[in-house]
């Protein structure tokens, strides 16, 4: 056993650290470490800045623009990224659907998507879930009937994040209706400005419009933008969302959250309930750290360590728990969440509202924490 | 960074874990041992003599086998998963580590040489009633008339003190001092033995004009060194509660599988298994604390251990009452009974956590510095 980093490793996170701190604009990692909210501009710019050093999709097959990093030296990467403040790249395109593609995808569809997809000049909307169809996946509805060289899809996704920016649609499709439901899946690639695709906005409870209603109405598809195989679907899914729930527990954005409170709120530090809370996340935090880099160290062959359970389940708990300690310290100043930006009360304690209530989601998406305790229970525990 | 054991560590796990398994794979072994004399097996804590377990922490020029932090912890820790009453953490961890810090070259090679060989058991007395986890000697005040010591005062609990041979006692040095560390022969002190909640022995010591041999320089303060062998201490504790509470986890897995009520097994209700996997989540993140704690040691740095001691002193305190008290639940009734592994080992874990610092006593400590840091940082 072994605490320090190597000399290698330790120079890579020097590196990384330089390079986040000087090359991505102050203005967006303030975003960020402010807790305000990012514009389209600021994260296709970001993902440009990281694309143009390498630093966008590190984890893809080298030939597409990845590194052959190391899982640690991925995970000391995405730390410090969100250490800085720096907006991740957009987990539709680096972490979905690129790697989905560079795994599943004929050559011509490589070239075609990949490079834009890297550098954020396609943005990609994930159609997953319906309103039928959340943690059961497998029930969706939405089909894609073939007709000549094309497929028809008709249906309805929901929950798609940031959809009103998305240039393209990566959907799971039913493609044949006879089969168990696992077996009749299939994905395809849809150009959003295609006919008869309409996106609608869903508000949340924290006022902003983060989500969409993705409605397909007889949109014609080219037959050359399904992926992988008819009815294959399902594994790609199944592949799709294994990469997922790697980093999935936001340890270095929430100790960065922690931080920046402590700093801001500093008064309220005298009070050892405060202090006492403070200190407690802190410890919890440290812990899921080091729990994160177990798992890295454990990790084989790209498979997701079964303990990644842990650390979604964990990591979006104490990123919740930090949350919900802002909003405590803003107290009645939370109240201005809807207010202007000429409102008397300070603007982090505004947001700490909002904030907290958006945040409610993490331990719903990306397989909830329920779906989580399912799995250690009988994948790990054999129960 | 590497958090997994090298081959020489999985052997010395393995050694240990067989020759305990031999000991007290059956529960009822552990009963038998608590309830005699001295309170654990003579014979067994001969043979890890031989193994060189005893020696484990000490330099070989002390007797000692020179080994480092994790390895101790390893030993700890599968003491821990049949909740072995030798008084490992006591009297070697803790003891022989206040010898191994302060003691002369002589007296080191003396009394941890006999420790190391199993000739001799050690126990620490460093507590006085109704002090809480501090290292000044409050209890126990050292007196000298030329150059012959003597002790007054009280000390408990002494944990393993019933069955020690020799004492090695912290004391308030005359003129506020500071706090000495001594050594006195079991033989020469008025000793009242009791079980603790997990039924290892502890004493009630009280010394009255007791001749003692300060360990080191006569008179000089040692109390830095009684604080970071307390945190020493702290981490090895930790280790051994993991061990511990991995078979509390799995024990309490085996039994929602073959347990049977309402004509089906137990792992057949959502409700029971969903609480089993918080137990692992807890379990998972105590074992990575207690890894980085054992390797903080490592770095030598007696702040950073203070810290690190606190730090997974708070987490497994924690992580320990939630495990142990589900291993209870979830096994129901059998959990309650004193002939069941898994209800001792939760008040194994209890003696432990209030031995060694309990979660609101490293919280504290914690909160109190919760602003001398931006960033808590791994490594």
């Amino acid at each position: 056993m072994q605490l320090e980093l190597s000399p290698t490793d330790a120079e890579f996170r020097d590196r990384m650290r330089e390079f986040f701190t000087t090359k991505v604009p102050q203005e967006i990692r303030d975003t960020v470490l402010e807790g305000r909210h990012l514009t389209r501009d600021q994260i296709v710019e970001t993902q440009q800045v990281l694309n143009a050093e390498g630093l966008a999709v590190p984890h893809w097959p080298v030939e597409w623009g990845g590194q052959d990093w190391t899982d640690l030296q991925r995970h000391l990467w995405h730390e410090e990224m969100q250490r800085a403040g720096v907006p991740i790249p957009l987990a539709f395109n680096a972490s979905m659907i690129g790697p989905v593609i560079a795994h599943f995808g004929t050559e011509e569809q490589k070239q075609r998507f990949l490079p834009p997809t890297a550098n954020l000049d396609i943005w990609w909307s994930q159609g997953f879930s319906e309103p039928d169809a959340g943690s059961d996946l497998a029930s969706l509805r939405t089909t894609a009937v073939r007709d000549g060289d094309d497929w028809v899809v008709n249906g309805q996704k929901t929950w798609t994040t940031l959809g009103q920016f998305g240039d393209w649609i990566f959907t799971l499709v039913r493609t044949d209706p006879e089969v168990k439901k696992q077996a009749g899946i299939s994905m395809l690639l849809i150009d959003m400005t295609t006919p008869g695709v309409e996106v609608r906005p869903i508000e949340l409870i924290d006022g902003g419009h983060e989500v969409n209603e993705v409605w397909f109405t007889d949109v014609r598809v080219p037959g050359d933008l399904l992926v992988g195989d008819l009815n294959g679907g399902w594994t790609i899914a199944k592949f799709l969302l294994g990469n997922e729930r790697v980093g999935v527990a936001p340890v270095g954005a929430t100790k960065r959250a922690l931080a920046t409170l402590k700093a801001t709120a500093a008064d309220q530090l005298r009070d050892p309930l405060v202090r006492a809370r403070v200190a407690d996340l802190e410890n919890e935090l440290l812990a899921l750290e080091l729990t994160a880099l177990r798992v890295v160290a454990h990790s084989a062959g790209g498979e997701p360590h079964p303990a990644s359970s842990v650390l979604k389940l964990r990591g979006t708990e104490l990123q919740q728990a930090v949350s919900e300690l802002a909003l405590d310290l803003a107290g009645p100043a939370s109240l201005a969440a809807r207010a202007g930006e000429d409102s008397p009360q300070e603007g982090w304690a505004r947001r700490t509202a909002p904030t907290y209530l958006n945040l409610r989601k993490a331990s719903i998406y990306g397989g909830s924490n329920e779906i989580q305790r399912q799995i250690i229970s009988r994948t790990i525990l054999g129960l | 960074m590497d958090f997994t054991y090298d081959d020489e560590q999985l052997a010395l796990r393995d050694a240990v874990r067989g020759l305990l398994a031999t000991a007290y794979a059956d529960h009822e072994a552990r009963r038998r041992a608590v309830a005699e004399d001295p309170g654990f097996d003579r014979a067994l804590w001969g043979r890890l003599a031989e193994m060189g377990v005893l020696g484990l922490p000490f330099s070989e020029d002390d007797g000692g086998v020179g080994a480092g932090p994790v390895e101790i912890g390893v030993v700890c820790r599968e003491l821990g998963r049949v909740l072995a009453p030798e008084p490992y953490l006591s009297g070697v961890v803790h003891a022989g580590g206040l010898v191994a810090a302060v003691g002369s070259p002589e007296q080191k090679a003396d009394l941890l040489g006999r420790l190391s060989a199993g000739e001799l058991v050690l126990a620490a007395a460093d507590a006085s009633p109704g002090a809480r986890w501090t290292s000044r000697a409050d209890g126990v005040r050292a007196t000298v008339s030329g150059d012959v010591w003597t002790l007054d005062g009280v000390a408990d609990p002494v944990m393993g003190g019933e069955g020690a041979d020799v004492l090695v006692v912290t004391a308030a040095l005359p003129d506020d001092g500071g706090t000495g560390v001594f050594i006195v022969d079991a033989g020469a002190v008025t000793r009242t033995g009791y079980a603790a909640a997990d039924l290892t022995r502890a004493a009630s010591i009280t010394f009255d004009g007791s001749a003692a041999t300060p360990l080191g320089e006569p008179g000089r303060d040692l109390s830095p060194s009684v604080a970071t062998i307390s945190d020493l201490t702290r981490i090895m504790g930790a280790n051994q509660a993991l061990g511990v509470m991995q078979s509390q986890v799995r024990a309490t897995t085996d039994y929602l599988r073959s347990r049977r009520q309402f004509g089906v097994t137990l792992n057949t209700f959502q409700a029971l298994t969903f609480r089993a996997a918080d137990m692992y989540v807890s379990l998972e993140l105590a074992h990575s604390m207690v890894d980085w704690a054992t390797m903080t040691i490592a770095g030598g740095d007696p702040d950073a251990v203070a810290v690190a001691a606190d730090r997974v002193g708070l987490h497994v305190s924690r992580a320990a009452r939630h495990i142990g008290q589900e291993a209870i639940q979830l096994h129901g009734g059998i959990g309650m009974t004193a002939e069941y592994a898994v209800g001792v080992g939760t008040a194994h874990l209890t003696v432990l956590e209030q031995w060694l610092g309990n979660h609101t006593h490293h919280l504290s400590r914690l909160a109190g510095r919760v602003d001398d840091h931006e960033l808590v940082e791994a490594v």
